[in-house]
């Protein structure tokens, strides 16, 4: 190989090159939610940094500033950009905390989802028969019950039995355990028809003709041909995942007090709403709103993109 | 393997049987019958041709013959070995005397490897103990001899032509040094222009290499060109297998002798094409006796209720017709 520089470039000056990057630069909505969704995971990961407050260091928090308004209101504190809940928290500092948490839960539960989706899906589609109606059948049972009345029982169930001590604890790996769990048919269902597509391909009877074992064959040649549906709803996952959570946590089933994700910080405001103090509520919703627009918005975008027929919707 | 008396490959009386979806309830449960007792041999050597209409089961008798499909009855020989009941580690070392190419080179590459990937693949598996250097040796070297740039191997399918694919694909097929190669119409899909190119390919293959074929196809200008032997399929079964000169030369089954009428002449005379009558019978209800009776000019009583076999005539050819066997024709 002479001319390797040529006809090998590497992967990111493919990336800058590839069809895909070129849409993304002409698309407007695609960049801005890009950007968004960029910036609150930067500002999440950031928390411990830029955060004026650390919200779970109980030393720092004075009750005497509960309940202070954004600054732009008469009795705003410049400590508090963004006003105080009533346990004197800085809502910003809790914001920045809180999102992080939030995504955190809604990528390990996405993860989760499509770990075990893909896995099922393409197990079911590649063997076909008996394995694949077992678990096409077992996926359109839990279809049938919906993600939240799952997770409100498990979750009840489980702080009813271990107590809400260990609870609190364990919260975080609990509600990616529910969410990532109650989710996996939506990928194993996009995953087995791609597969099914692919299967009957003639590049798979040639593998199958070298002789390579089933394994080979599943991992190595069809699952990469299945994953652009799999990366698109992967993007509307998380943000159902973060809506999922924030809903256990609005219930109270979701993240404790002292450790507040956006859901825990909506509810925990919403008992104040009526005397007066709507920023412990109304800021992290639109937190909230915002992140999950962007994703969906990311997420309509690269559906469109990775997928040739609408190519001429440009 | 020395010996020359045992054919390559031999499939004795191979049926095989497609179930039809049907609902649970019903207990009717319909079957295609793709191959109907299909017995052929391939001398070590030659170009063995399968000819016949779409839907006559040629594809699904490679595909039997290659272990992509498991006969429903009958047996599959490879070197005097039985293969057909083999699992898949008895079969490894046979899987890398024969391989396959396939009919449409846009579906046969993975579209996300690159041709570098495709083509180390099969000797990666099969060869564990070569060395990185030994195996792009054999890449290169193999790339150069089906006529392809070796300096292609670091781009991906998409960006070659149909040609150049399937050249890309023959490649893949002799990258394991195969003796045995089924060819399933591999230049049916391709342009005109193209064809006598990739058959070129792979006649130089043959000679270079020592390859035996089988070889798949519904173009009879191309088994006159390319074929020792030829079996012509009708409906699953095979009923005329003879060398390919005496094929065009002496037709001696009726399904033959229309086929071979439909070719267009270029030679000023009148086009005596006769068009056969009535449509091919299906496949799941499967005519009585002799498949073609509804449509022969020569069908008697007993082609309607007998089945006739492939029998040895006067001269190497053999023939399925209870007509010829008479003398009727």
């Amino acid at each position: 190989m002479s001319d390797t520089t040529q006809s090998a470039p590497g992967p990111l000056s493919r990336l800058l090159a590839s069809d895909i990057f070129y849409r993304f630069r002409r698309d407007p909505v695609a960049i801005v939610s890009a950007t968004i969704v960029l910036l609150f995971v930067l500002a999440a990961a950031l928390a411990p940094l830029i955060a004026p407050q650390n919200p779970y260091d109980l030393t720092q928090l004075d009750i005497m500033d509960s309940e202070v308004p954004p600054f732009w209101q008469e009795q705003g504190d410049p400590r508090f950009l963004l006003g105080s809940d009533h346990q004197g928290r800085d809502m910003l500092s809790t914001i920045l905390y809180g999102t992080g948490l939030s995504l955190i839960i809604g990528v390990f539960a996405v993860l989760l989802q499509a770990f075990l989706g893909v896995s099922i899906g393409l197990i079911a589609g590649y063997n076909g028969g008996r394995i694949d109606a077992f678990f096409m059948r077992l996926a359109d049972i839990q279809l049938s019950l919906s993600t939240l009345m799952i997770a409100i029982i498990a979750l009840a169930v489980f702080q009813a039995a271990f107590g809400s001590e260990l609870y609190q604890d364990l919260a975080i790996i609990m509600l990616i355990l529910v969410i990532g769990i109650a989710e996996w048919p939506q990928y194993a269902r996009t995953v087995r028809a791609s597969v099914l597509a692919e299967r009957s391909k003639e590049y798979v009877d040639a593998a199958r003709v070298i002789g390579l074992p089933r394994s080979r064959i599943m991992i190595r040649h069809i699952l990469p041909n299945t994953l652009s549906p799999v990366l698109v709803i992967s993007t509307v996952q998380v943000a159902e995942a973060i809506i999922a959570e924030a809903s256990l946590s609005f219930l109270g089933l979701g993240m404790p007090v002292t450790q507040p994700s956006l859901g825990s910080l909506i509810r925990s405001g919403f008992e104040y709403i009526f005397s007066g103090s709507w920023w412990i509520t109304i800021i992290p919703s639109i937190v909230l709103v915002v992140l999950i627009l962007a994703l969906n918005l990311l997420g309509d975008w690269l559906r469109d993109a990775l997928n040739p027929r609408l190519y001429s919707r440009r | 393997m020395s010996d020359t008396s045992t054919p390559l490959v031999e499939v004795r009386d191979v049926h095989k049987r497609f179930p039809l979806p049907s609902s649970f309830l019903s207990s009717a449960r319909p079957k295609v019958h793709a191959l109907n007792g299909v017995s052929i041999t391939v001398q070590r050597g030659e170009a063995f041709c399968l000819v016949g209409e779409s839907g006559c089961g040629k594809t699904t008798l490679g595909r039997t013959v290659i272990g992509l499909e498991k006969p429903t009855r009958g047996e599959v020989h490879y070197g005097g070995q039985r293969v057909d009941t083999l699992d898949d580690t008895a079969r490894k070392p046979i899987r890398q005397h024969m391989q396959m190419i396939f009919q449409n080179p846009y579906a046969s590459l993975n579209p996300r490897m690159t041709v570098q990937q495709i083509l180390e693949e099969p000797l990666r598996f099969h060869c564990p103990e070569l060395n990185a250097t030994d195996i792009s040796e054999t890449v290169n070297e193999v790339m150069t001899s089906v006529g392809n740039d070796p300096a292609w191997g670091q781009r991906y399918p998409h960006e070659f032509s149909g040609g150049q694919r399937q050249r890309i694909s023959i490649a893949r097929a002799l990258m394991v040094s195969p003796e045995f190669i089924v060819a399933d119409e591999p230049i049916s899909a391709l342009d005109v222009s193209i064809q006598a190119q990739v058959l070129n390919v792979l006649m130089d293959a043959q000679a270079q290499r020592g390859l035996t074929y089988l070889f798949i196809t519904h173009d009879l200008s191309v088994v006159e060109h390319f074929g020792t032997r030829v079996a012509v399929m009708y409906l699953g079964t095979v009923c005329e297998l003879t060398k390919t000169k005496d094929l065009f030369a002496t037709p001696r089954h009726p399904y033959t002798q229309l086929l071979l009428s439909a070719i267009p002449r270029m030679d000023g005379q009148a086009f005596k094409h006769q068009p056969i009558p009535g449509e091919v019978p299906s496949p799941v209800n499967l005519p009585s006796g002799c498949v073609f009776h509804g449509r022969c000019p020569h069908a008697n009583d007993r082609c309607r209720t007998e089945v006739p076999l492939l029998n040895s005539t006067k001269s190497t050819a053999q023939v399925a017709c209870h007509a010829v066997e008479e003398g009727r024709i």
